[in-house]
């Protein structure tokens, strides 16, 4: 028996970009024939050309090692692949070139609650939940009461999981996934839900089935824990390897290039010369900032129009975790503020007096419009790290779940 | 943190012991001190031989390839799946209904009642001297089937595309587990039935041992439609709209409510191109033992199942391995 469970050669992954057409309908299908022709006798070359840049890599000529046994910890930004990595790996999807060779039985682990159906009971949704990760049913009856005594919710196992609190729903969910005992396991992400103490007994089930001398692949955001599970780590950016070393080496990479490279990018497909109004730079002040502390966001709208647009304009900053959830917004509107753009470049500058956030890692997303219309909209352009910092004087703040932290009055009544 | 790592590589080597694995366990990840995982660790069930034998081939993952293989291996491997899909479906069916699993009985009597109304008693259709409700009836039992598989199994993959984005698995599973829930109401309505064939006195007939062929030929005709639709439903949402036009127009093309009889004998070539035309009269015949059942016809119905089955398994098949990124 050799001693390597995944052998990954060249894999790339290509999608098409435009995720507002997602499906197909028979029409489409209708009018691209009929236009084909027409298309093929006009101009060919700027066809060809748009069809081009309809297509990203997703994934590009991706090749490593996995030995049996081993847990490597997977880092990269949002949108770096990682996921695509684990979906070809658990076999979601295929890939568009190159091999992976996988030598044990998988259990891949994207979401936690895969399946569960609201309807149906949590001791329904066990089995349910089971099966679909790839148990089988005397497997899953074996474990019945481990799975149920580490969710700790076995007072409401007869009630349609409808009725869960969501916190209930996860405990449970996770609790069918930890039990899950396949040779290789592929993690995605799934600790970063529950509460903390929640999270810590994941994460020490995640460590037993490391210890076990089982394989693990583990994405997370969550650095710590992959300092603690993962001897190993690949850190992927835009689709390649940038680095495969100890974990606490890429880890120290992976941080102080996030820091010095938290520079704004546009992600948008849409061409910035074509719009006449975009945004062009988006900056933060200090660029370490912290919890509790000041920090500036400066604003950088470009303006190509020779007539000077008396349009007053609304700017928005949204703010979401790593997890892609939304945050906070930041908008001028509600302060009651528009502005009106100059030719060229206009800059204007956030002042927020103490940063409600608590350490981690955020991303941006800009907006720029008039009431309801949207003149330019960024997903994604920057992203940066809060530090631990005092909220109040002498009080440090850590993480503790929750994101947002505001200053209140506590009196005695 | 850093001063974990050099402990961690030393027990690299060694991590298949038992007991290096709790030590393990207890000294790196100190933040859990929970009793179940260290059970998990105490006892590791033999998870591999429990799941179906340990996989020594290597799974290799390529791109699509031109030439789909069946995997009749894996869809066996997957049974468990199979049969928890279906009772979902089952399950959830006629929850939050007052009448429950009623309507498995009501839906085809119902149909049968307005029918024999309708088009036994205002249009007289001719029935073959068979009183018209179990003439109607018996052909209602594999229609009604055939009607759930284009609608539920149509629609399943997109339905469950949670599950089809998320996990690996068959996706042929999915709309044969549907069929499953289908596959109930038909041993409902079967027993209905065989009720009324008391009711109305009908003798039995040795056709009646033929029978299993039948329901056989009526599950493969429901199956290749619910592939078919189910893997066309994934690229073009269109079917989606199309099914309820499409299994009106399916019905009236097949001898349910009325007998095929009336069908002009230089056109029954064409109409029996119509697969459920095969799989009704052979109901029929078997049941009831009606004069219009001709082999050579069902033969050329059967043929047209056969071809609707293997076209479908071939079409799933080249469109599987894009599912999670068109859906």
């Amino acid at each position: 028996m050799s001693d390597i469970a995944i052998h990954v050669e060249g894999l790339s992954k290509q999608y098409r970009l435009g995720q507002r057409e997602p499906y197909k309908s028979l029409r489409d299908v209708i009018m691209r024939a009929a236009k084909k022709p027409l298309g093929w006798l006009g101009n060919d070359s700027t066809s060809g050309g748009k069809h081009e840049e309809e297509y990203f890599w997703a994934l590009n000529d991706i090749s490593f090692e996995v030995k049996r046994g081993e847990a490597i910890g997977i880092i990269g930004r949002n949108g770096a692949g990682k996921s695509t990595l684990l979906k070809i790996l658990s076999r979601i999807t295929k890939p568009t070139q190159g091999t992976a060779d996988i030598y044990g039985r998988v259990g891949s682990l994207l979401e936690v609650g895969t399946g569960f159906h609201p309807e149906l009971t949590g001791r329904e949704n066990i089995y349910l939940n089971g099966a679909i990760l790839g148990m089988r049913r005397h497997e899953i009856a074996h474990k019945f009461d481990e799975i149920v005594d580490f969710s700790g919710v076995e007072k409401y196992l007869d009630m349609p999981v409808k009725r869960y609190s969501s916190g209930m729903y996860v405990r449970l969910a996770f609790a069918v996934a930890a039990h899950l005992e396949p040779e290789i396991l592929l993690v995605d992400e799934v600790l970063a839900v529950g509460d903390a103490e929640f999270q810590k007994k994941c994460l020490g089930k995640m460590g037993a089935v490391a210890g076990e001398g089982r394989t693990v692949l583990y994405v997370s955001h969550n650095m710590t824990s992959i300092l603690n599970l993962c001897q190993r780590s690949i850190l992927i950016n835009s689709g390649s390897i940038l680095m495969e070393e100890s974990s606490d080496k890429v880890i120290d990479y992976y941080l102080e290039k996030q820091q010095t490279t938290n520079t704004f990018s546009r992600t948008s497909n849409k061409d910035p010369n074509q719009q006449e109004i975009h945004f062009s730079n988006l900056s933060i002040d200090p660029i370490n900032p912290k919890t509790g502390n000041p920090i500036d966001f400066i604003v950088e709208v470009r303006c190509s129009k020779d007539i000077i647009s008396s349009d007053h304009h609304e700017i928005a900053i949204g703010l979401l975790n790593t997890q892609d959830s939304k945050i906070l917004q930041i908008h001028s509107k509600h302060m009651n503020r528009d502005f009106q753009l100059k030719k060229e470049i206009t800059k204007v500058r956030v002042s927020l007096d103490n940063l409600p956030l608590s350490p981690g890692n955020y991303h941006v997303n800009l907006w720029l419009g008039s009431g309801s219309f949207t003149i330019d909209y960024l997903q994604n352009c920057f992203s940066f790290t809060v530090d631990p910092g005092f909220f109040v004087v002498n009080q440090y703040v850590e993480n503790l779940g929750y994101p947002v932290l505001v200053k209140s009055n506590w009196e005695l009544m | 943190m850093n001063r974990l790592s050099p402990q961690k590589q030393t027990e690299n080597g060694n991590n298949k012991s038992l007991h290096k694995a709790i030590n393990h366990h207890q000294s790196i990840v100190s933040m859990s001190h929970e009793k179940i995982s260290l059970n998990a660790v105490l006892n590791p069930t033999d998870g591999a031989d429990v799941l179906g034998g340990i996989n020594l081939d290597p799974i290799r993952i390529t791109p699509p390839g031109r030439w789909p293989s069946l995997h009749l291996q894996e869809l066996w491997d997957y049974r468990d799946l199979l049969w928890i899909l279906a009772w979902r479906d089952i399950k959830v069916r006629y929850k939050q209904t007052a009448l429950g699993a009623a309507w498995a009985v009501l839906q085809p009597l119902l149909t049968m009642v307005v029918f024999s109304l309708i088009f036994g008693r205002v249009a007289q259709l001719p029935s073959e001297g068979i009183p018209y409700p179990i003439f109607t009836f018996s052909a209602l039992l594999p229609w009604q089937l055939f009607a759930h598989a284009m609608l539920e199994s149509g629609n399943s993959l997109v339905s469950n595309q949670q599950l089809i984005t998320k996990i690996y698995f068959p996706r042929l599973l999915i709309p044969f587990g549907t069929l499953m829930s289908g596959l109930m109401d038909f041993a409902i309505a079967f027993g209905v039935l065989l009720v009324m064939m008391l009711v109305y006195q009908i003798p039995i007939r040795w056709t009646v041992l033929t029978m299993p062929g039948f329901i056989f030929l009526a599950v493969l005709t429901a199956l290749a439609v619910g592939i078919w639709l189910s893997a066309l439903n994934v690229e073009y949402r269109d079917v989606r709209y199309t099914i309820p036009f499409l299994t009106q127009f399916w019905m009236f093309a097949t001898p349910v409510a009325y007998s095929s009889t009336i069908v002009p004998q230089n056109l029954l070539w064409l109409y029996s191109l119509n697969p459920m035309a095969g799989v009704v009269e052979g109901f029929r015949w078997a049941l009831l033992g009606n004069e219009s059942f001709s082999l050579p016809y069902f033969l050329l119905s059967t043929g047209m199942v056969v071809v609707l089955f293997f076209t479908g398994l071939a079409y799933f098949h080249r469109m599987e391995d894009s599912f999670a990124d068109n859906i």
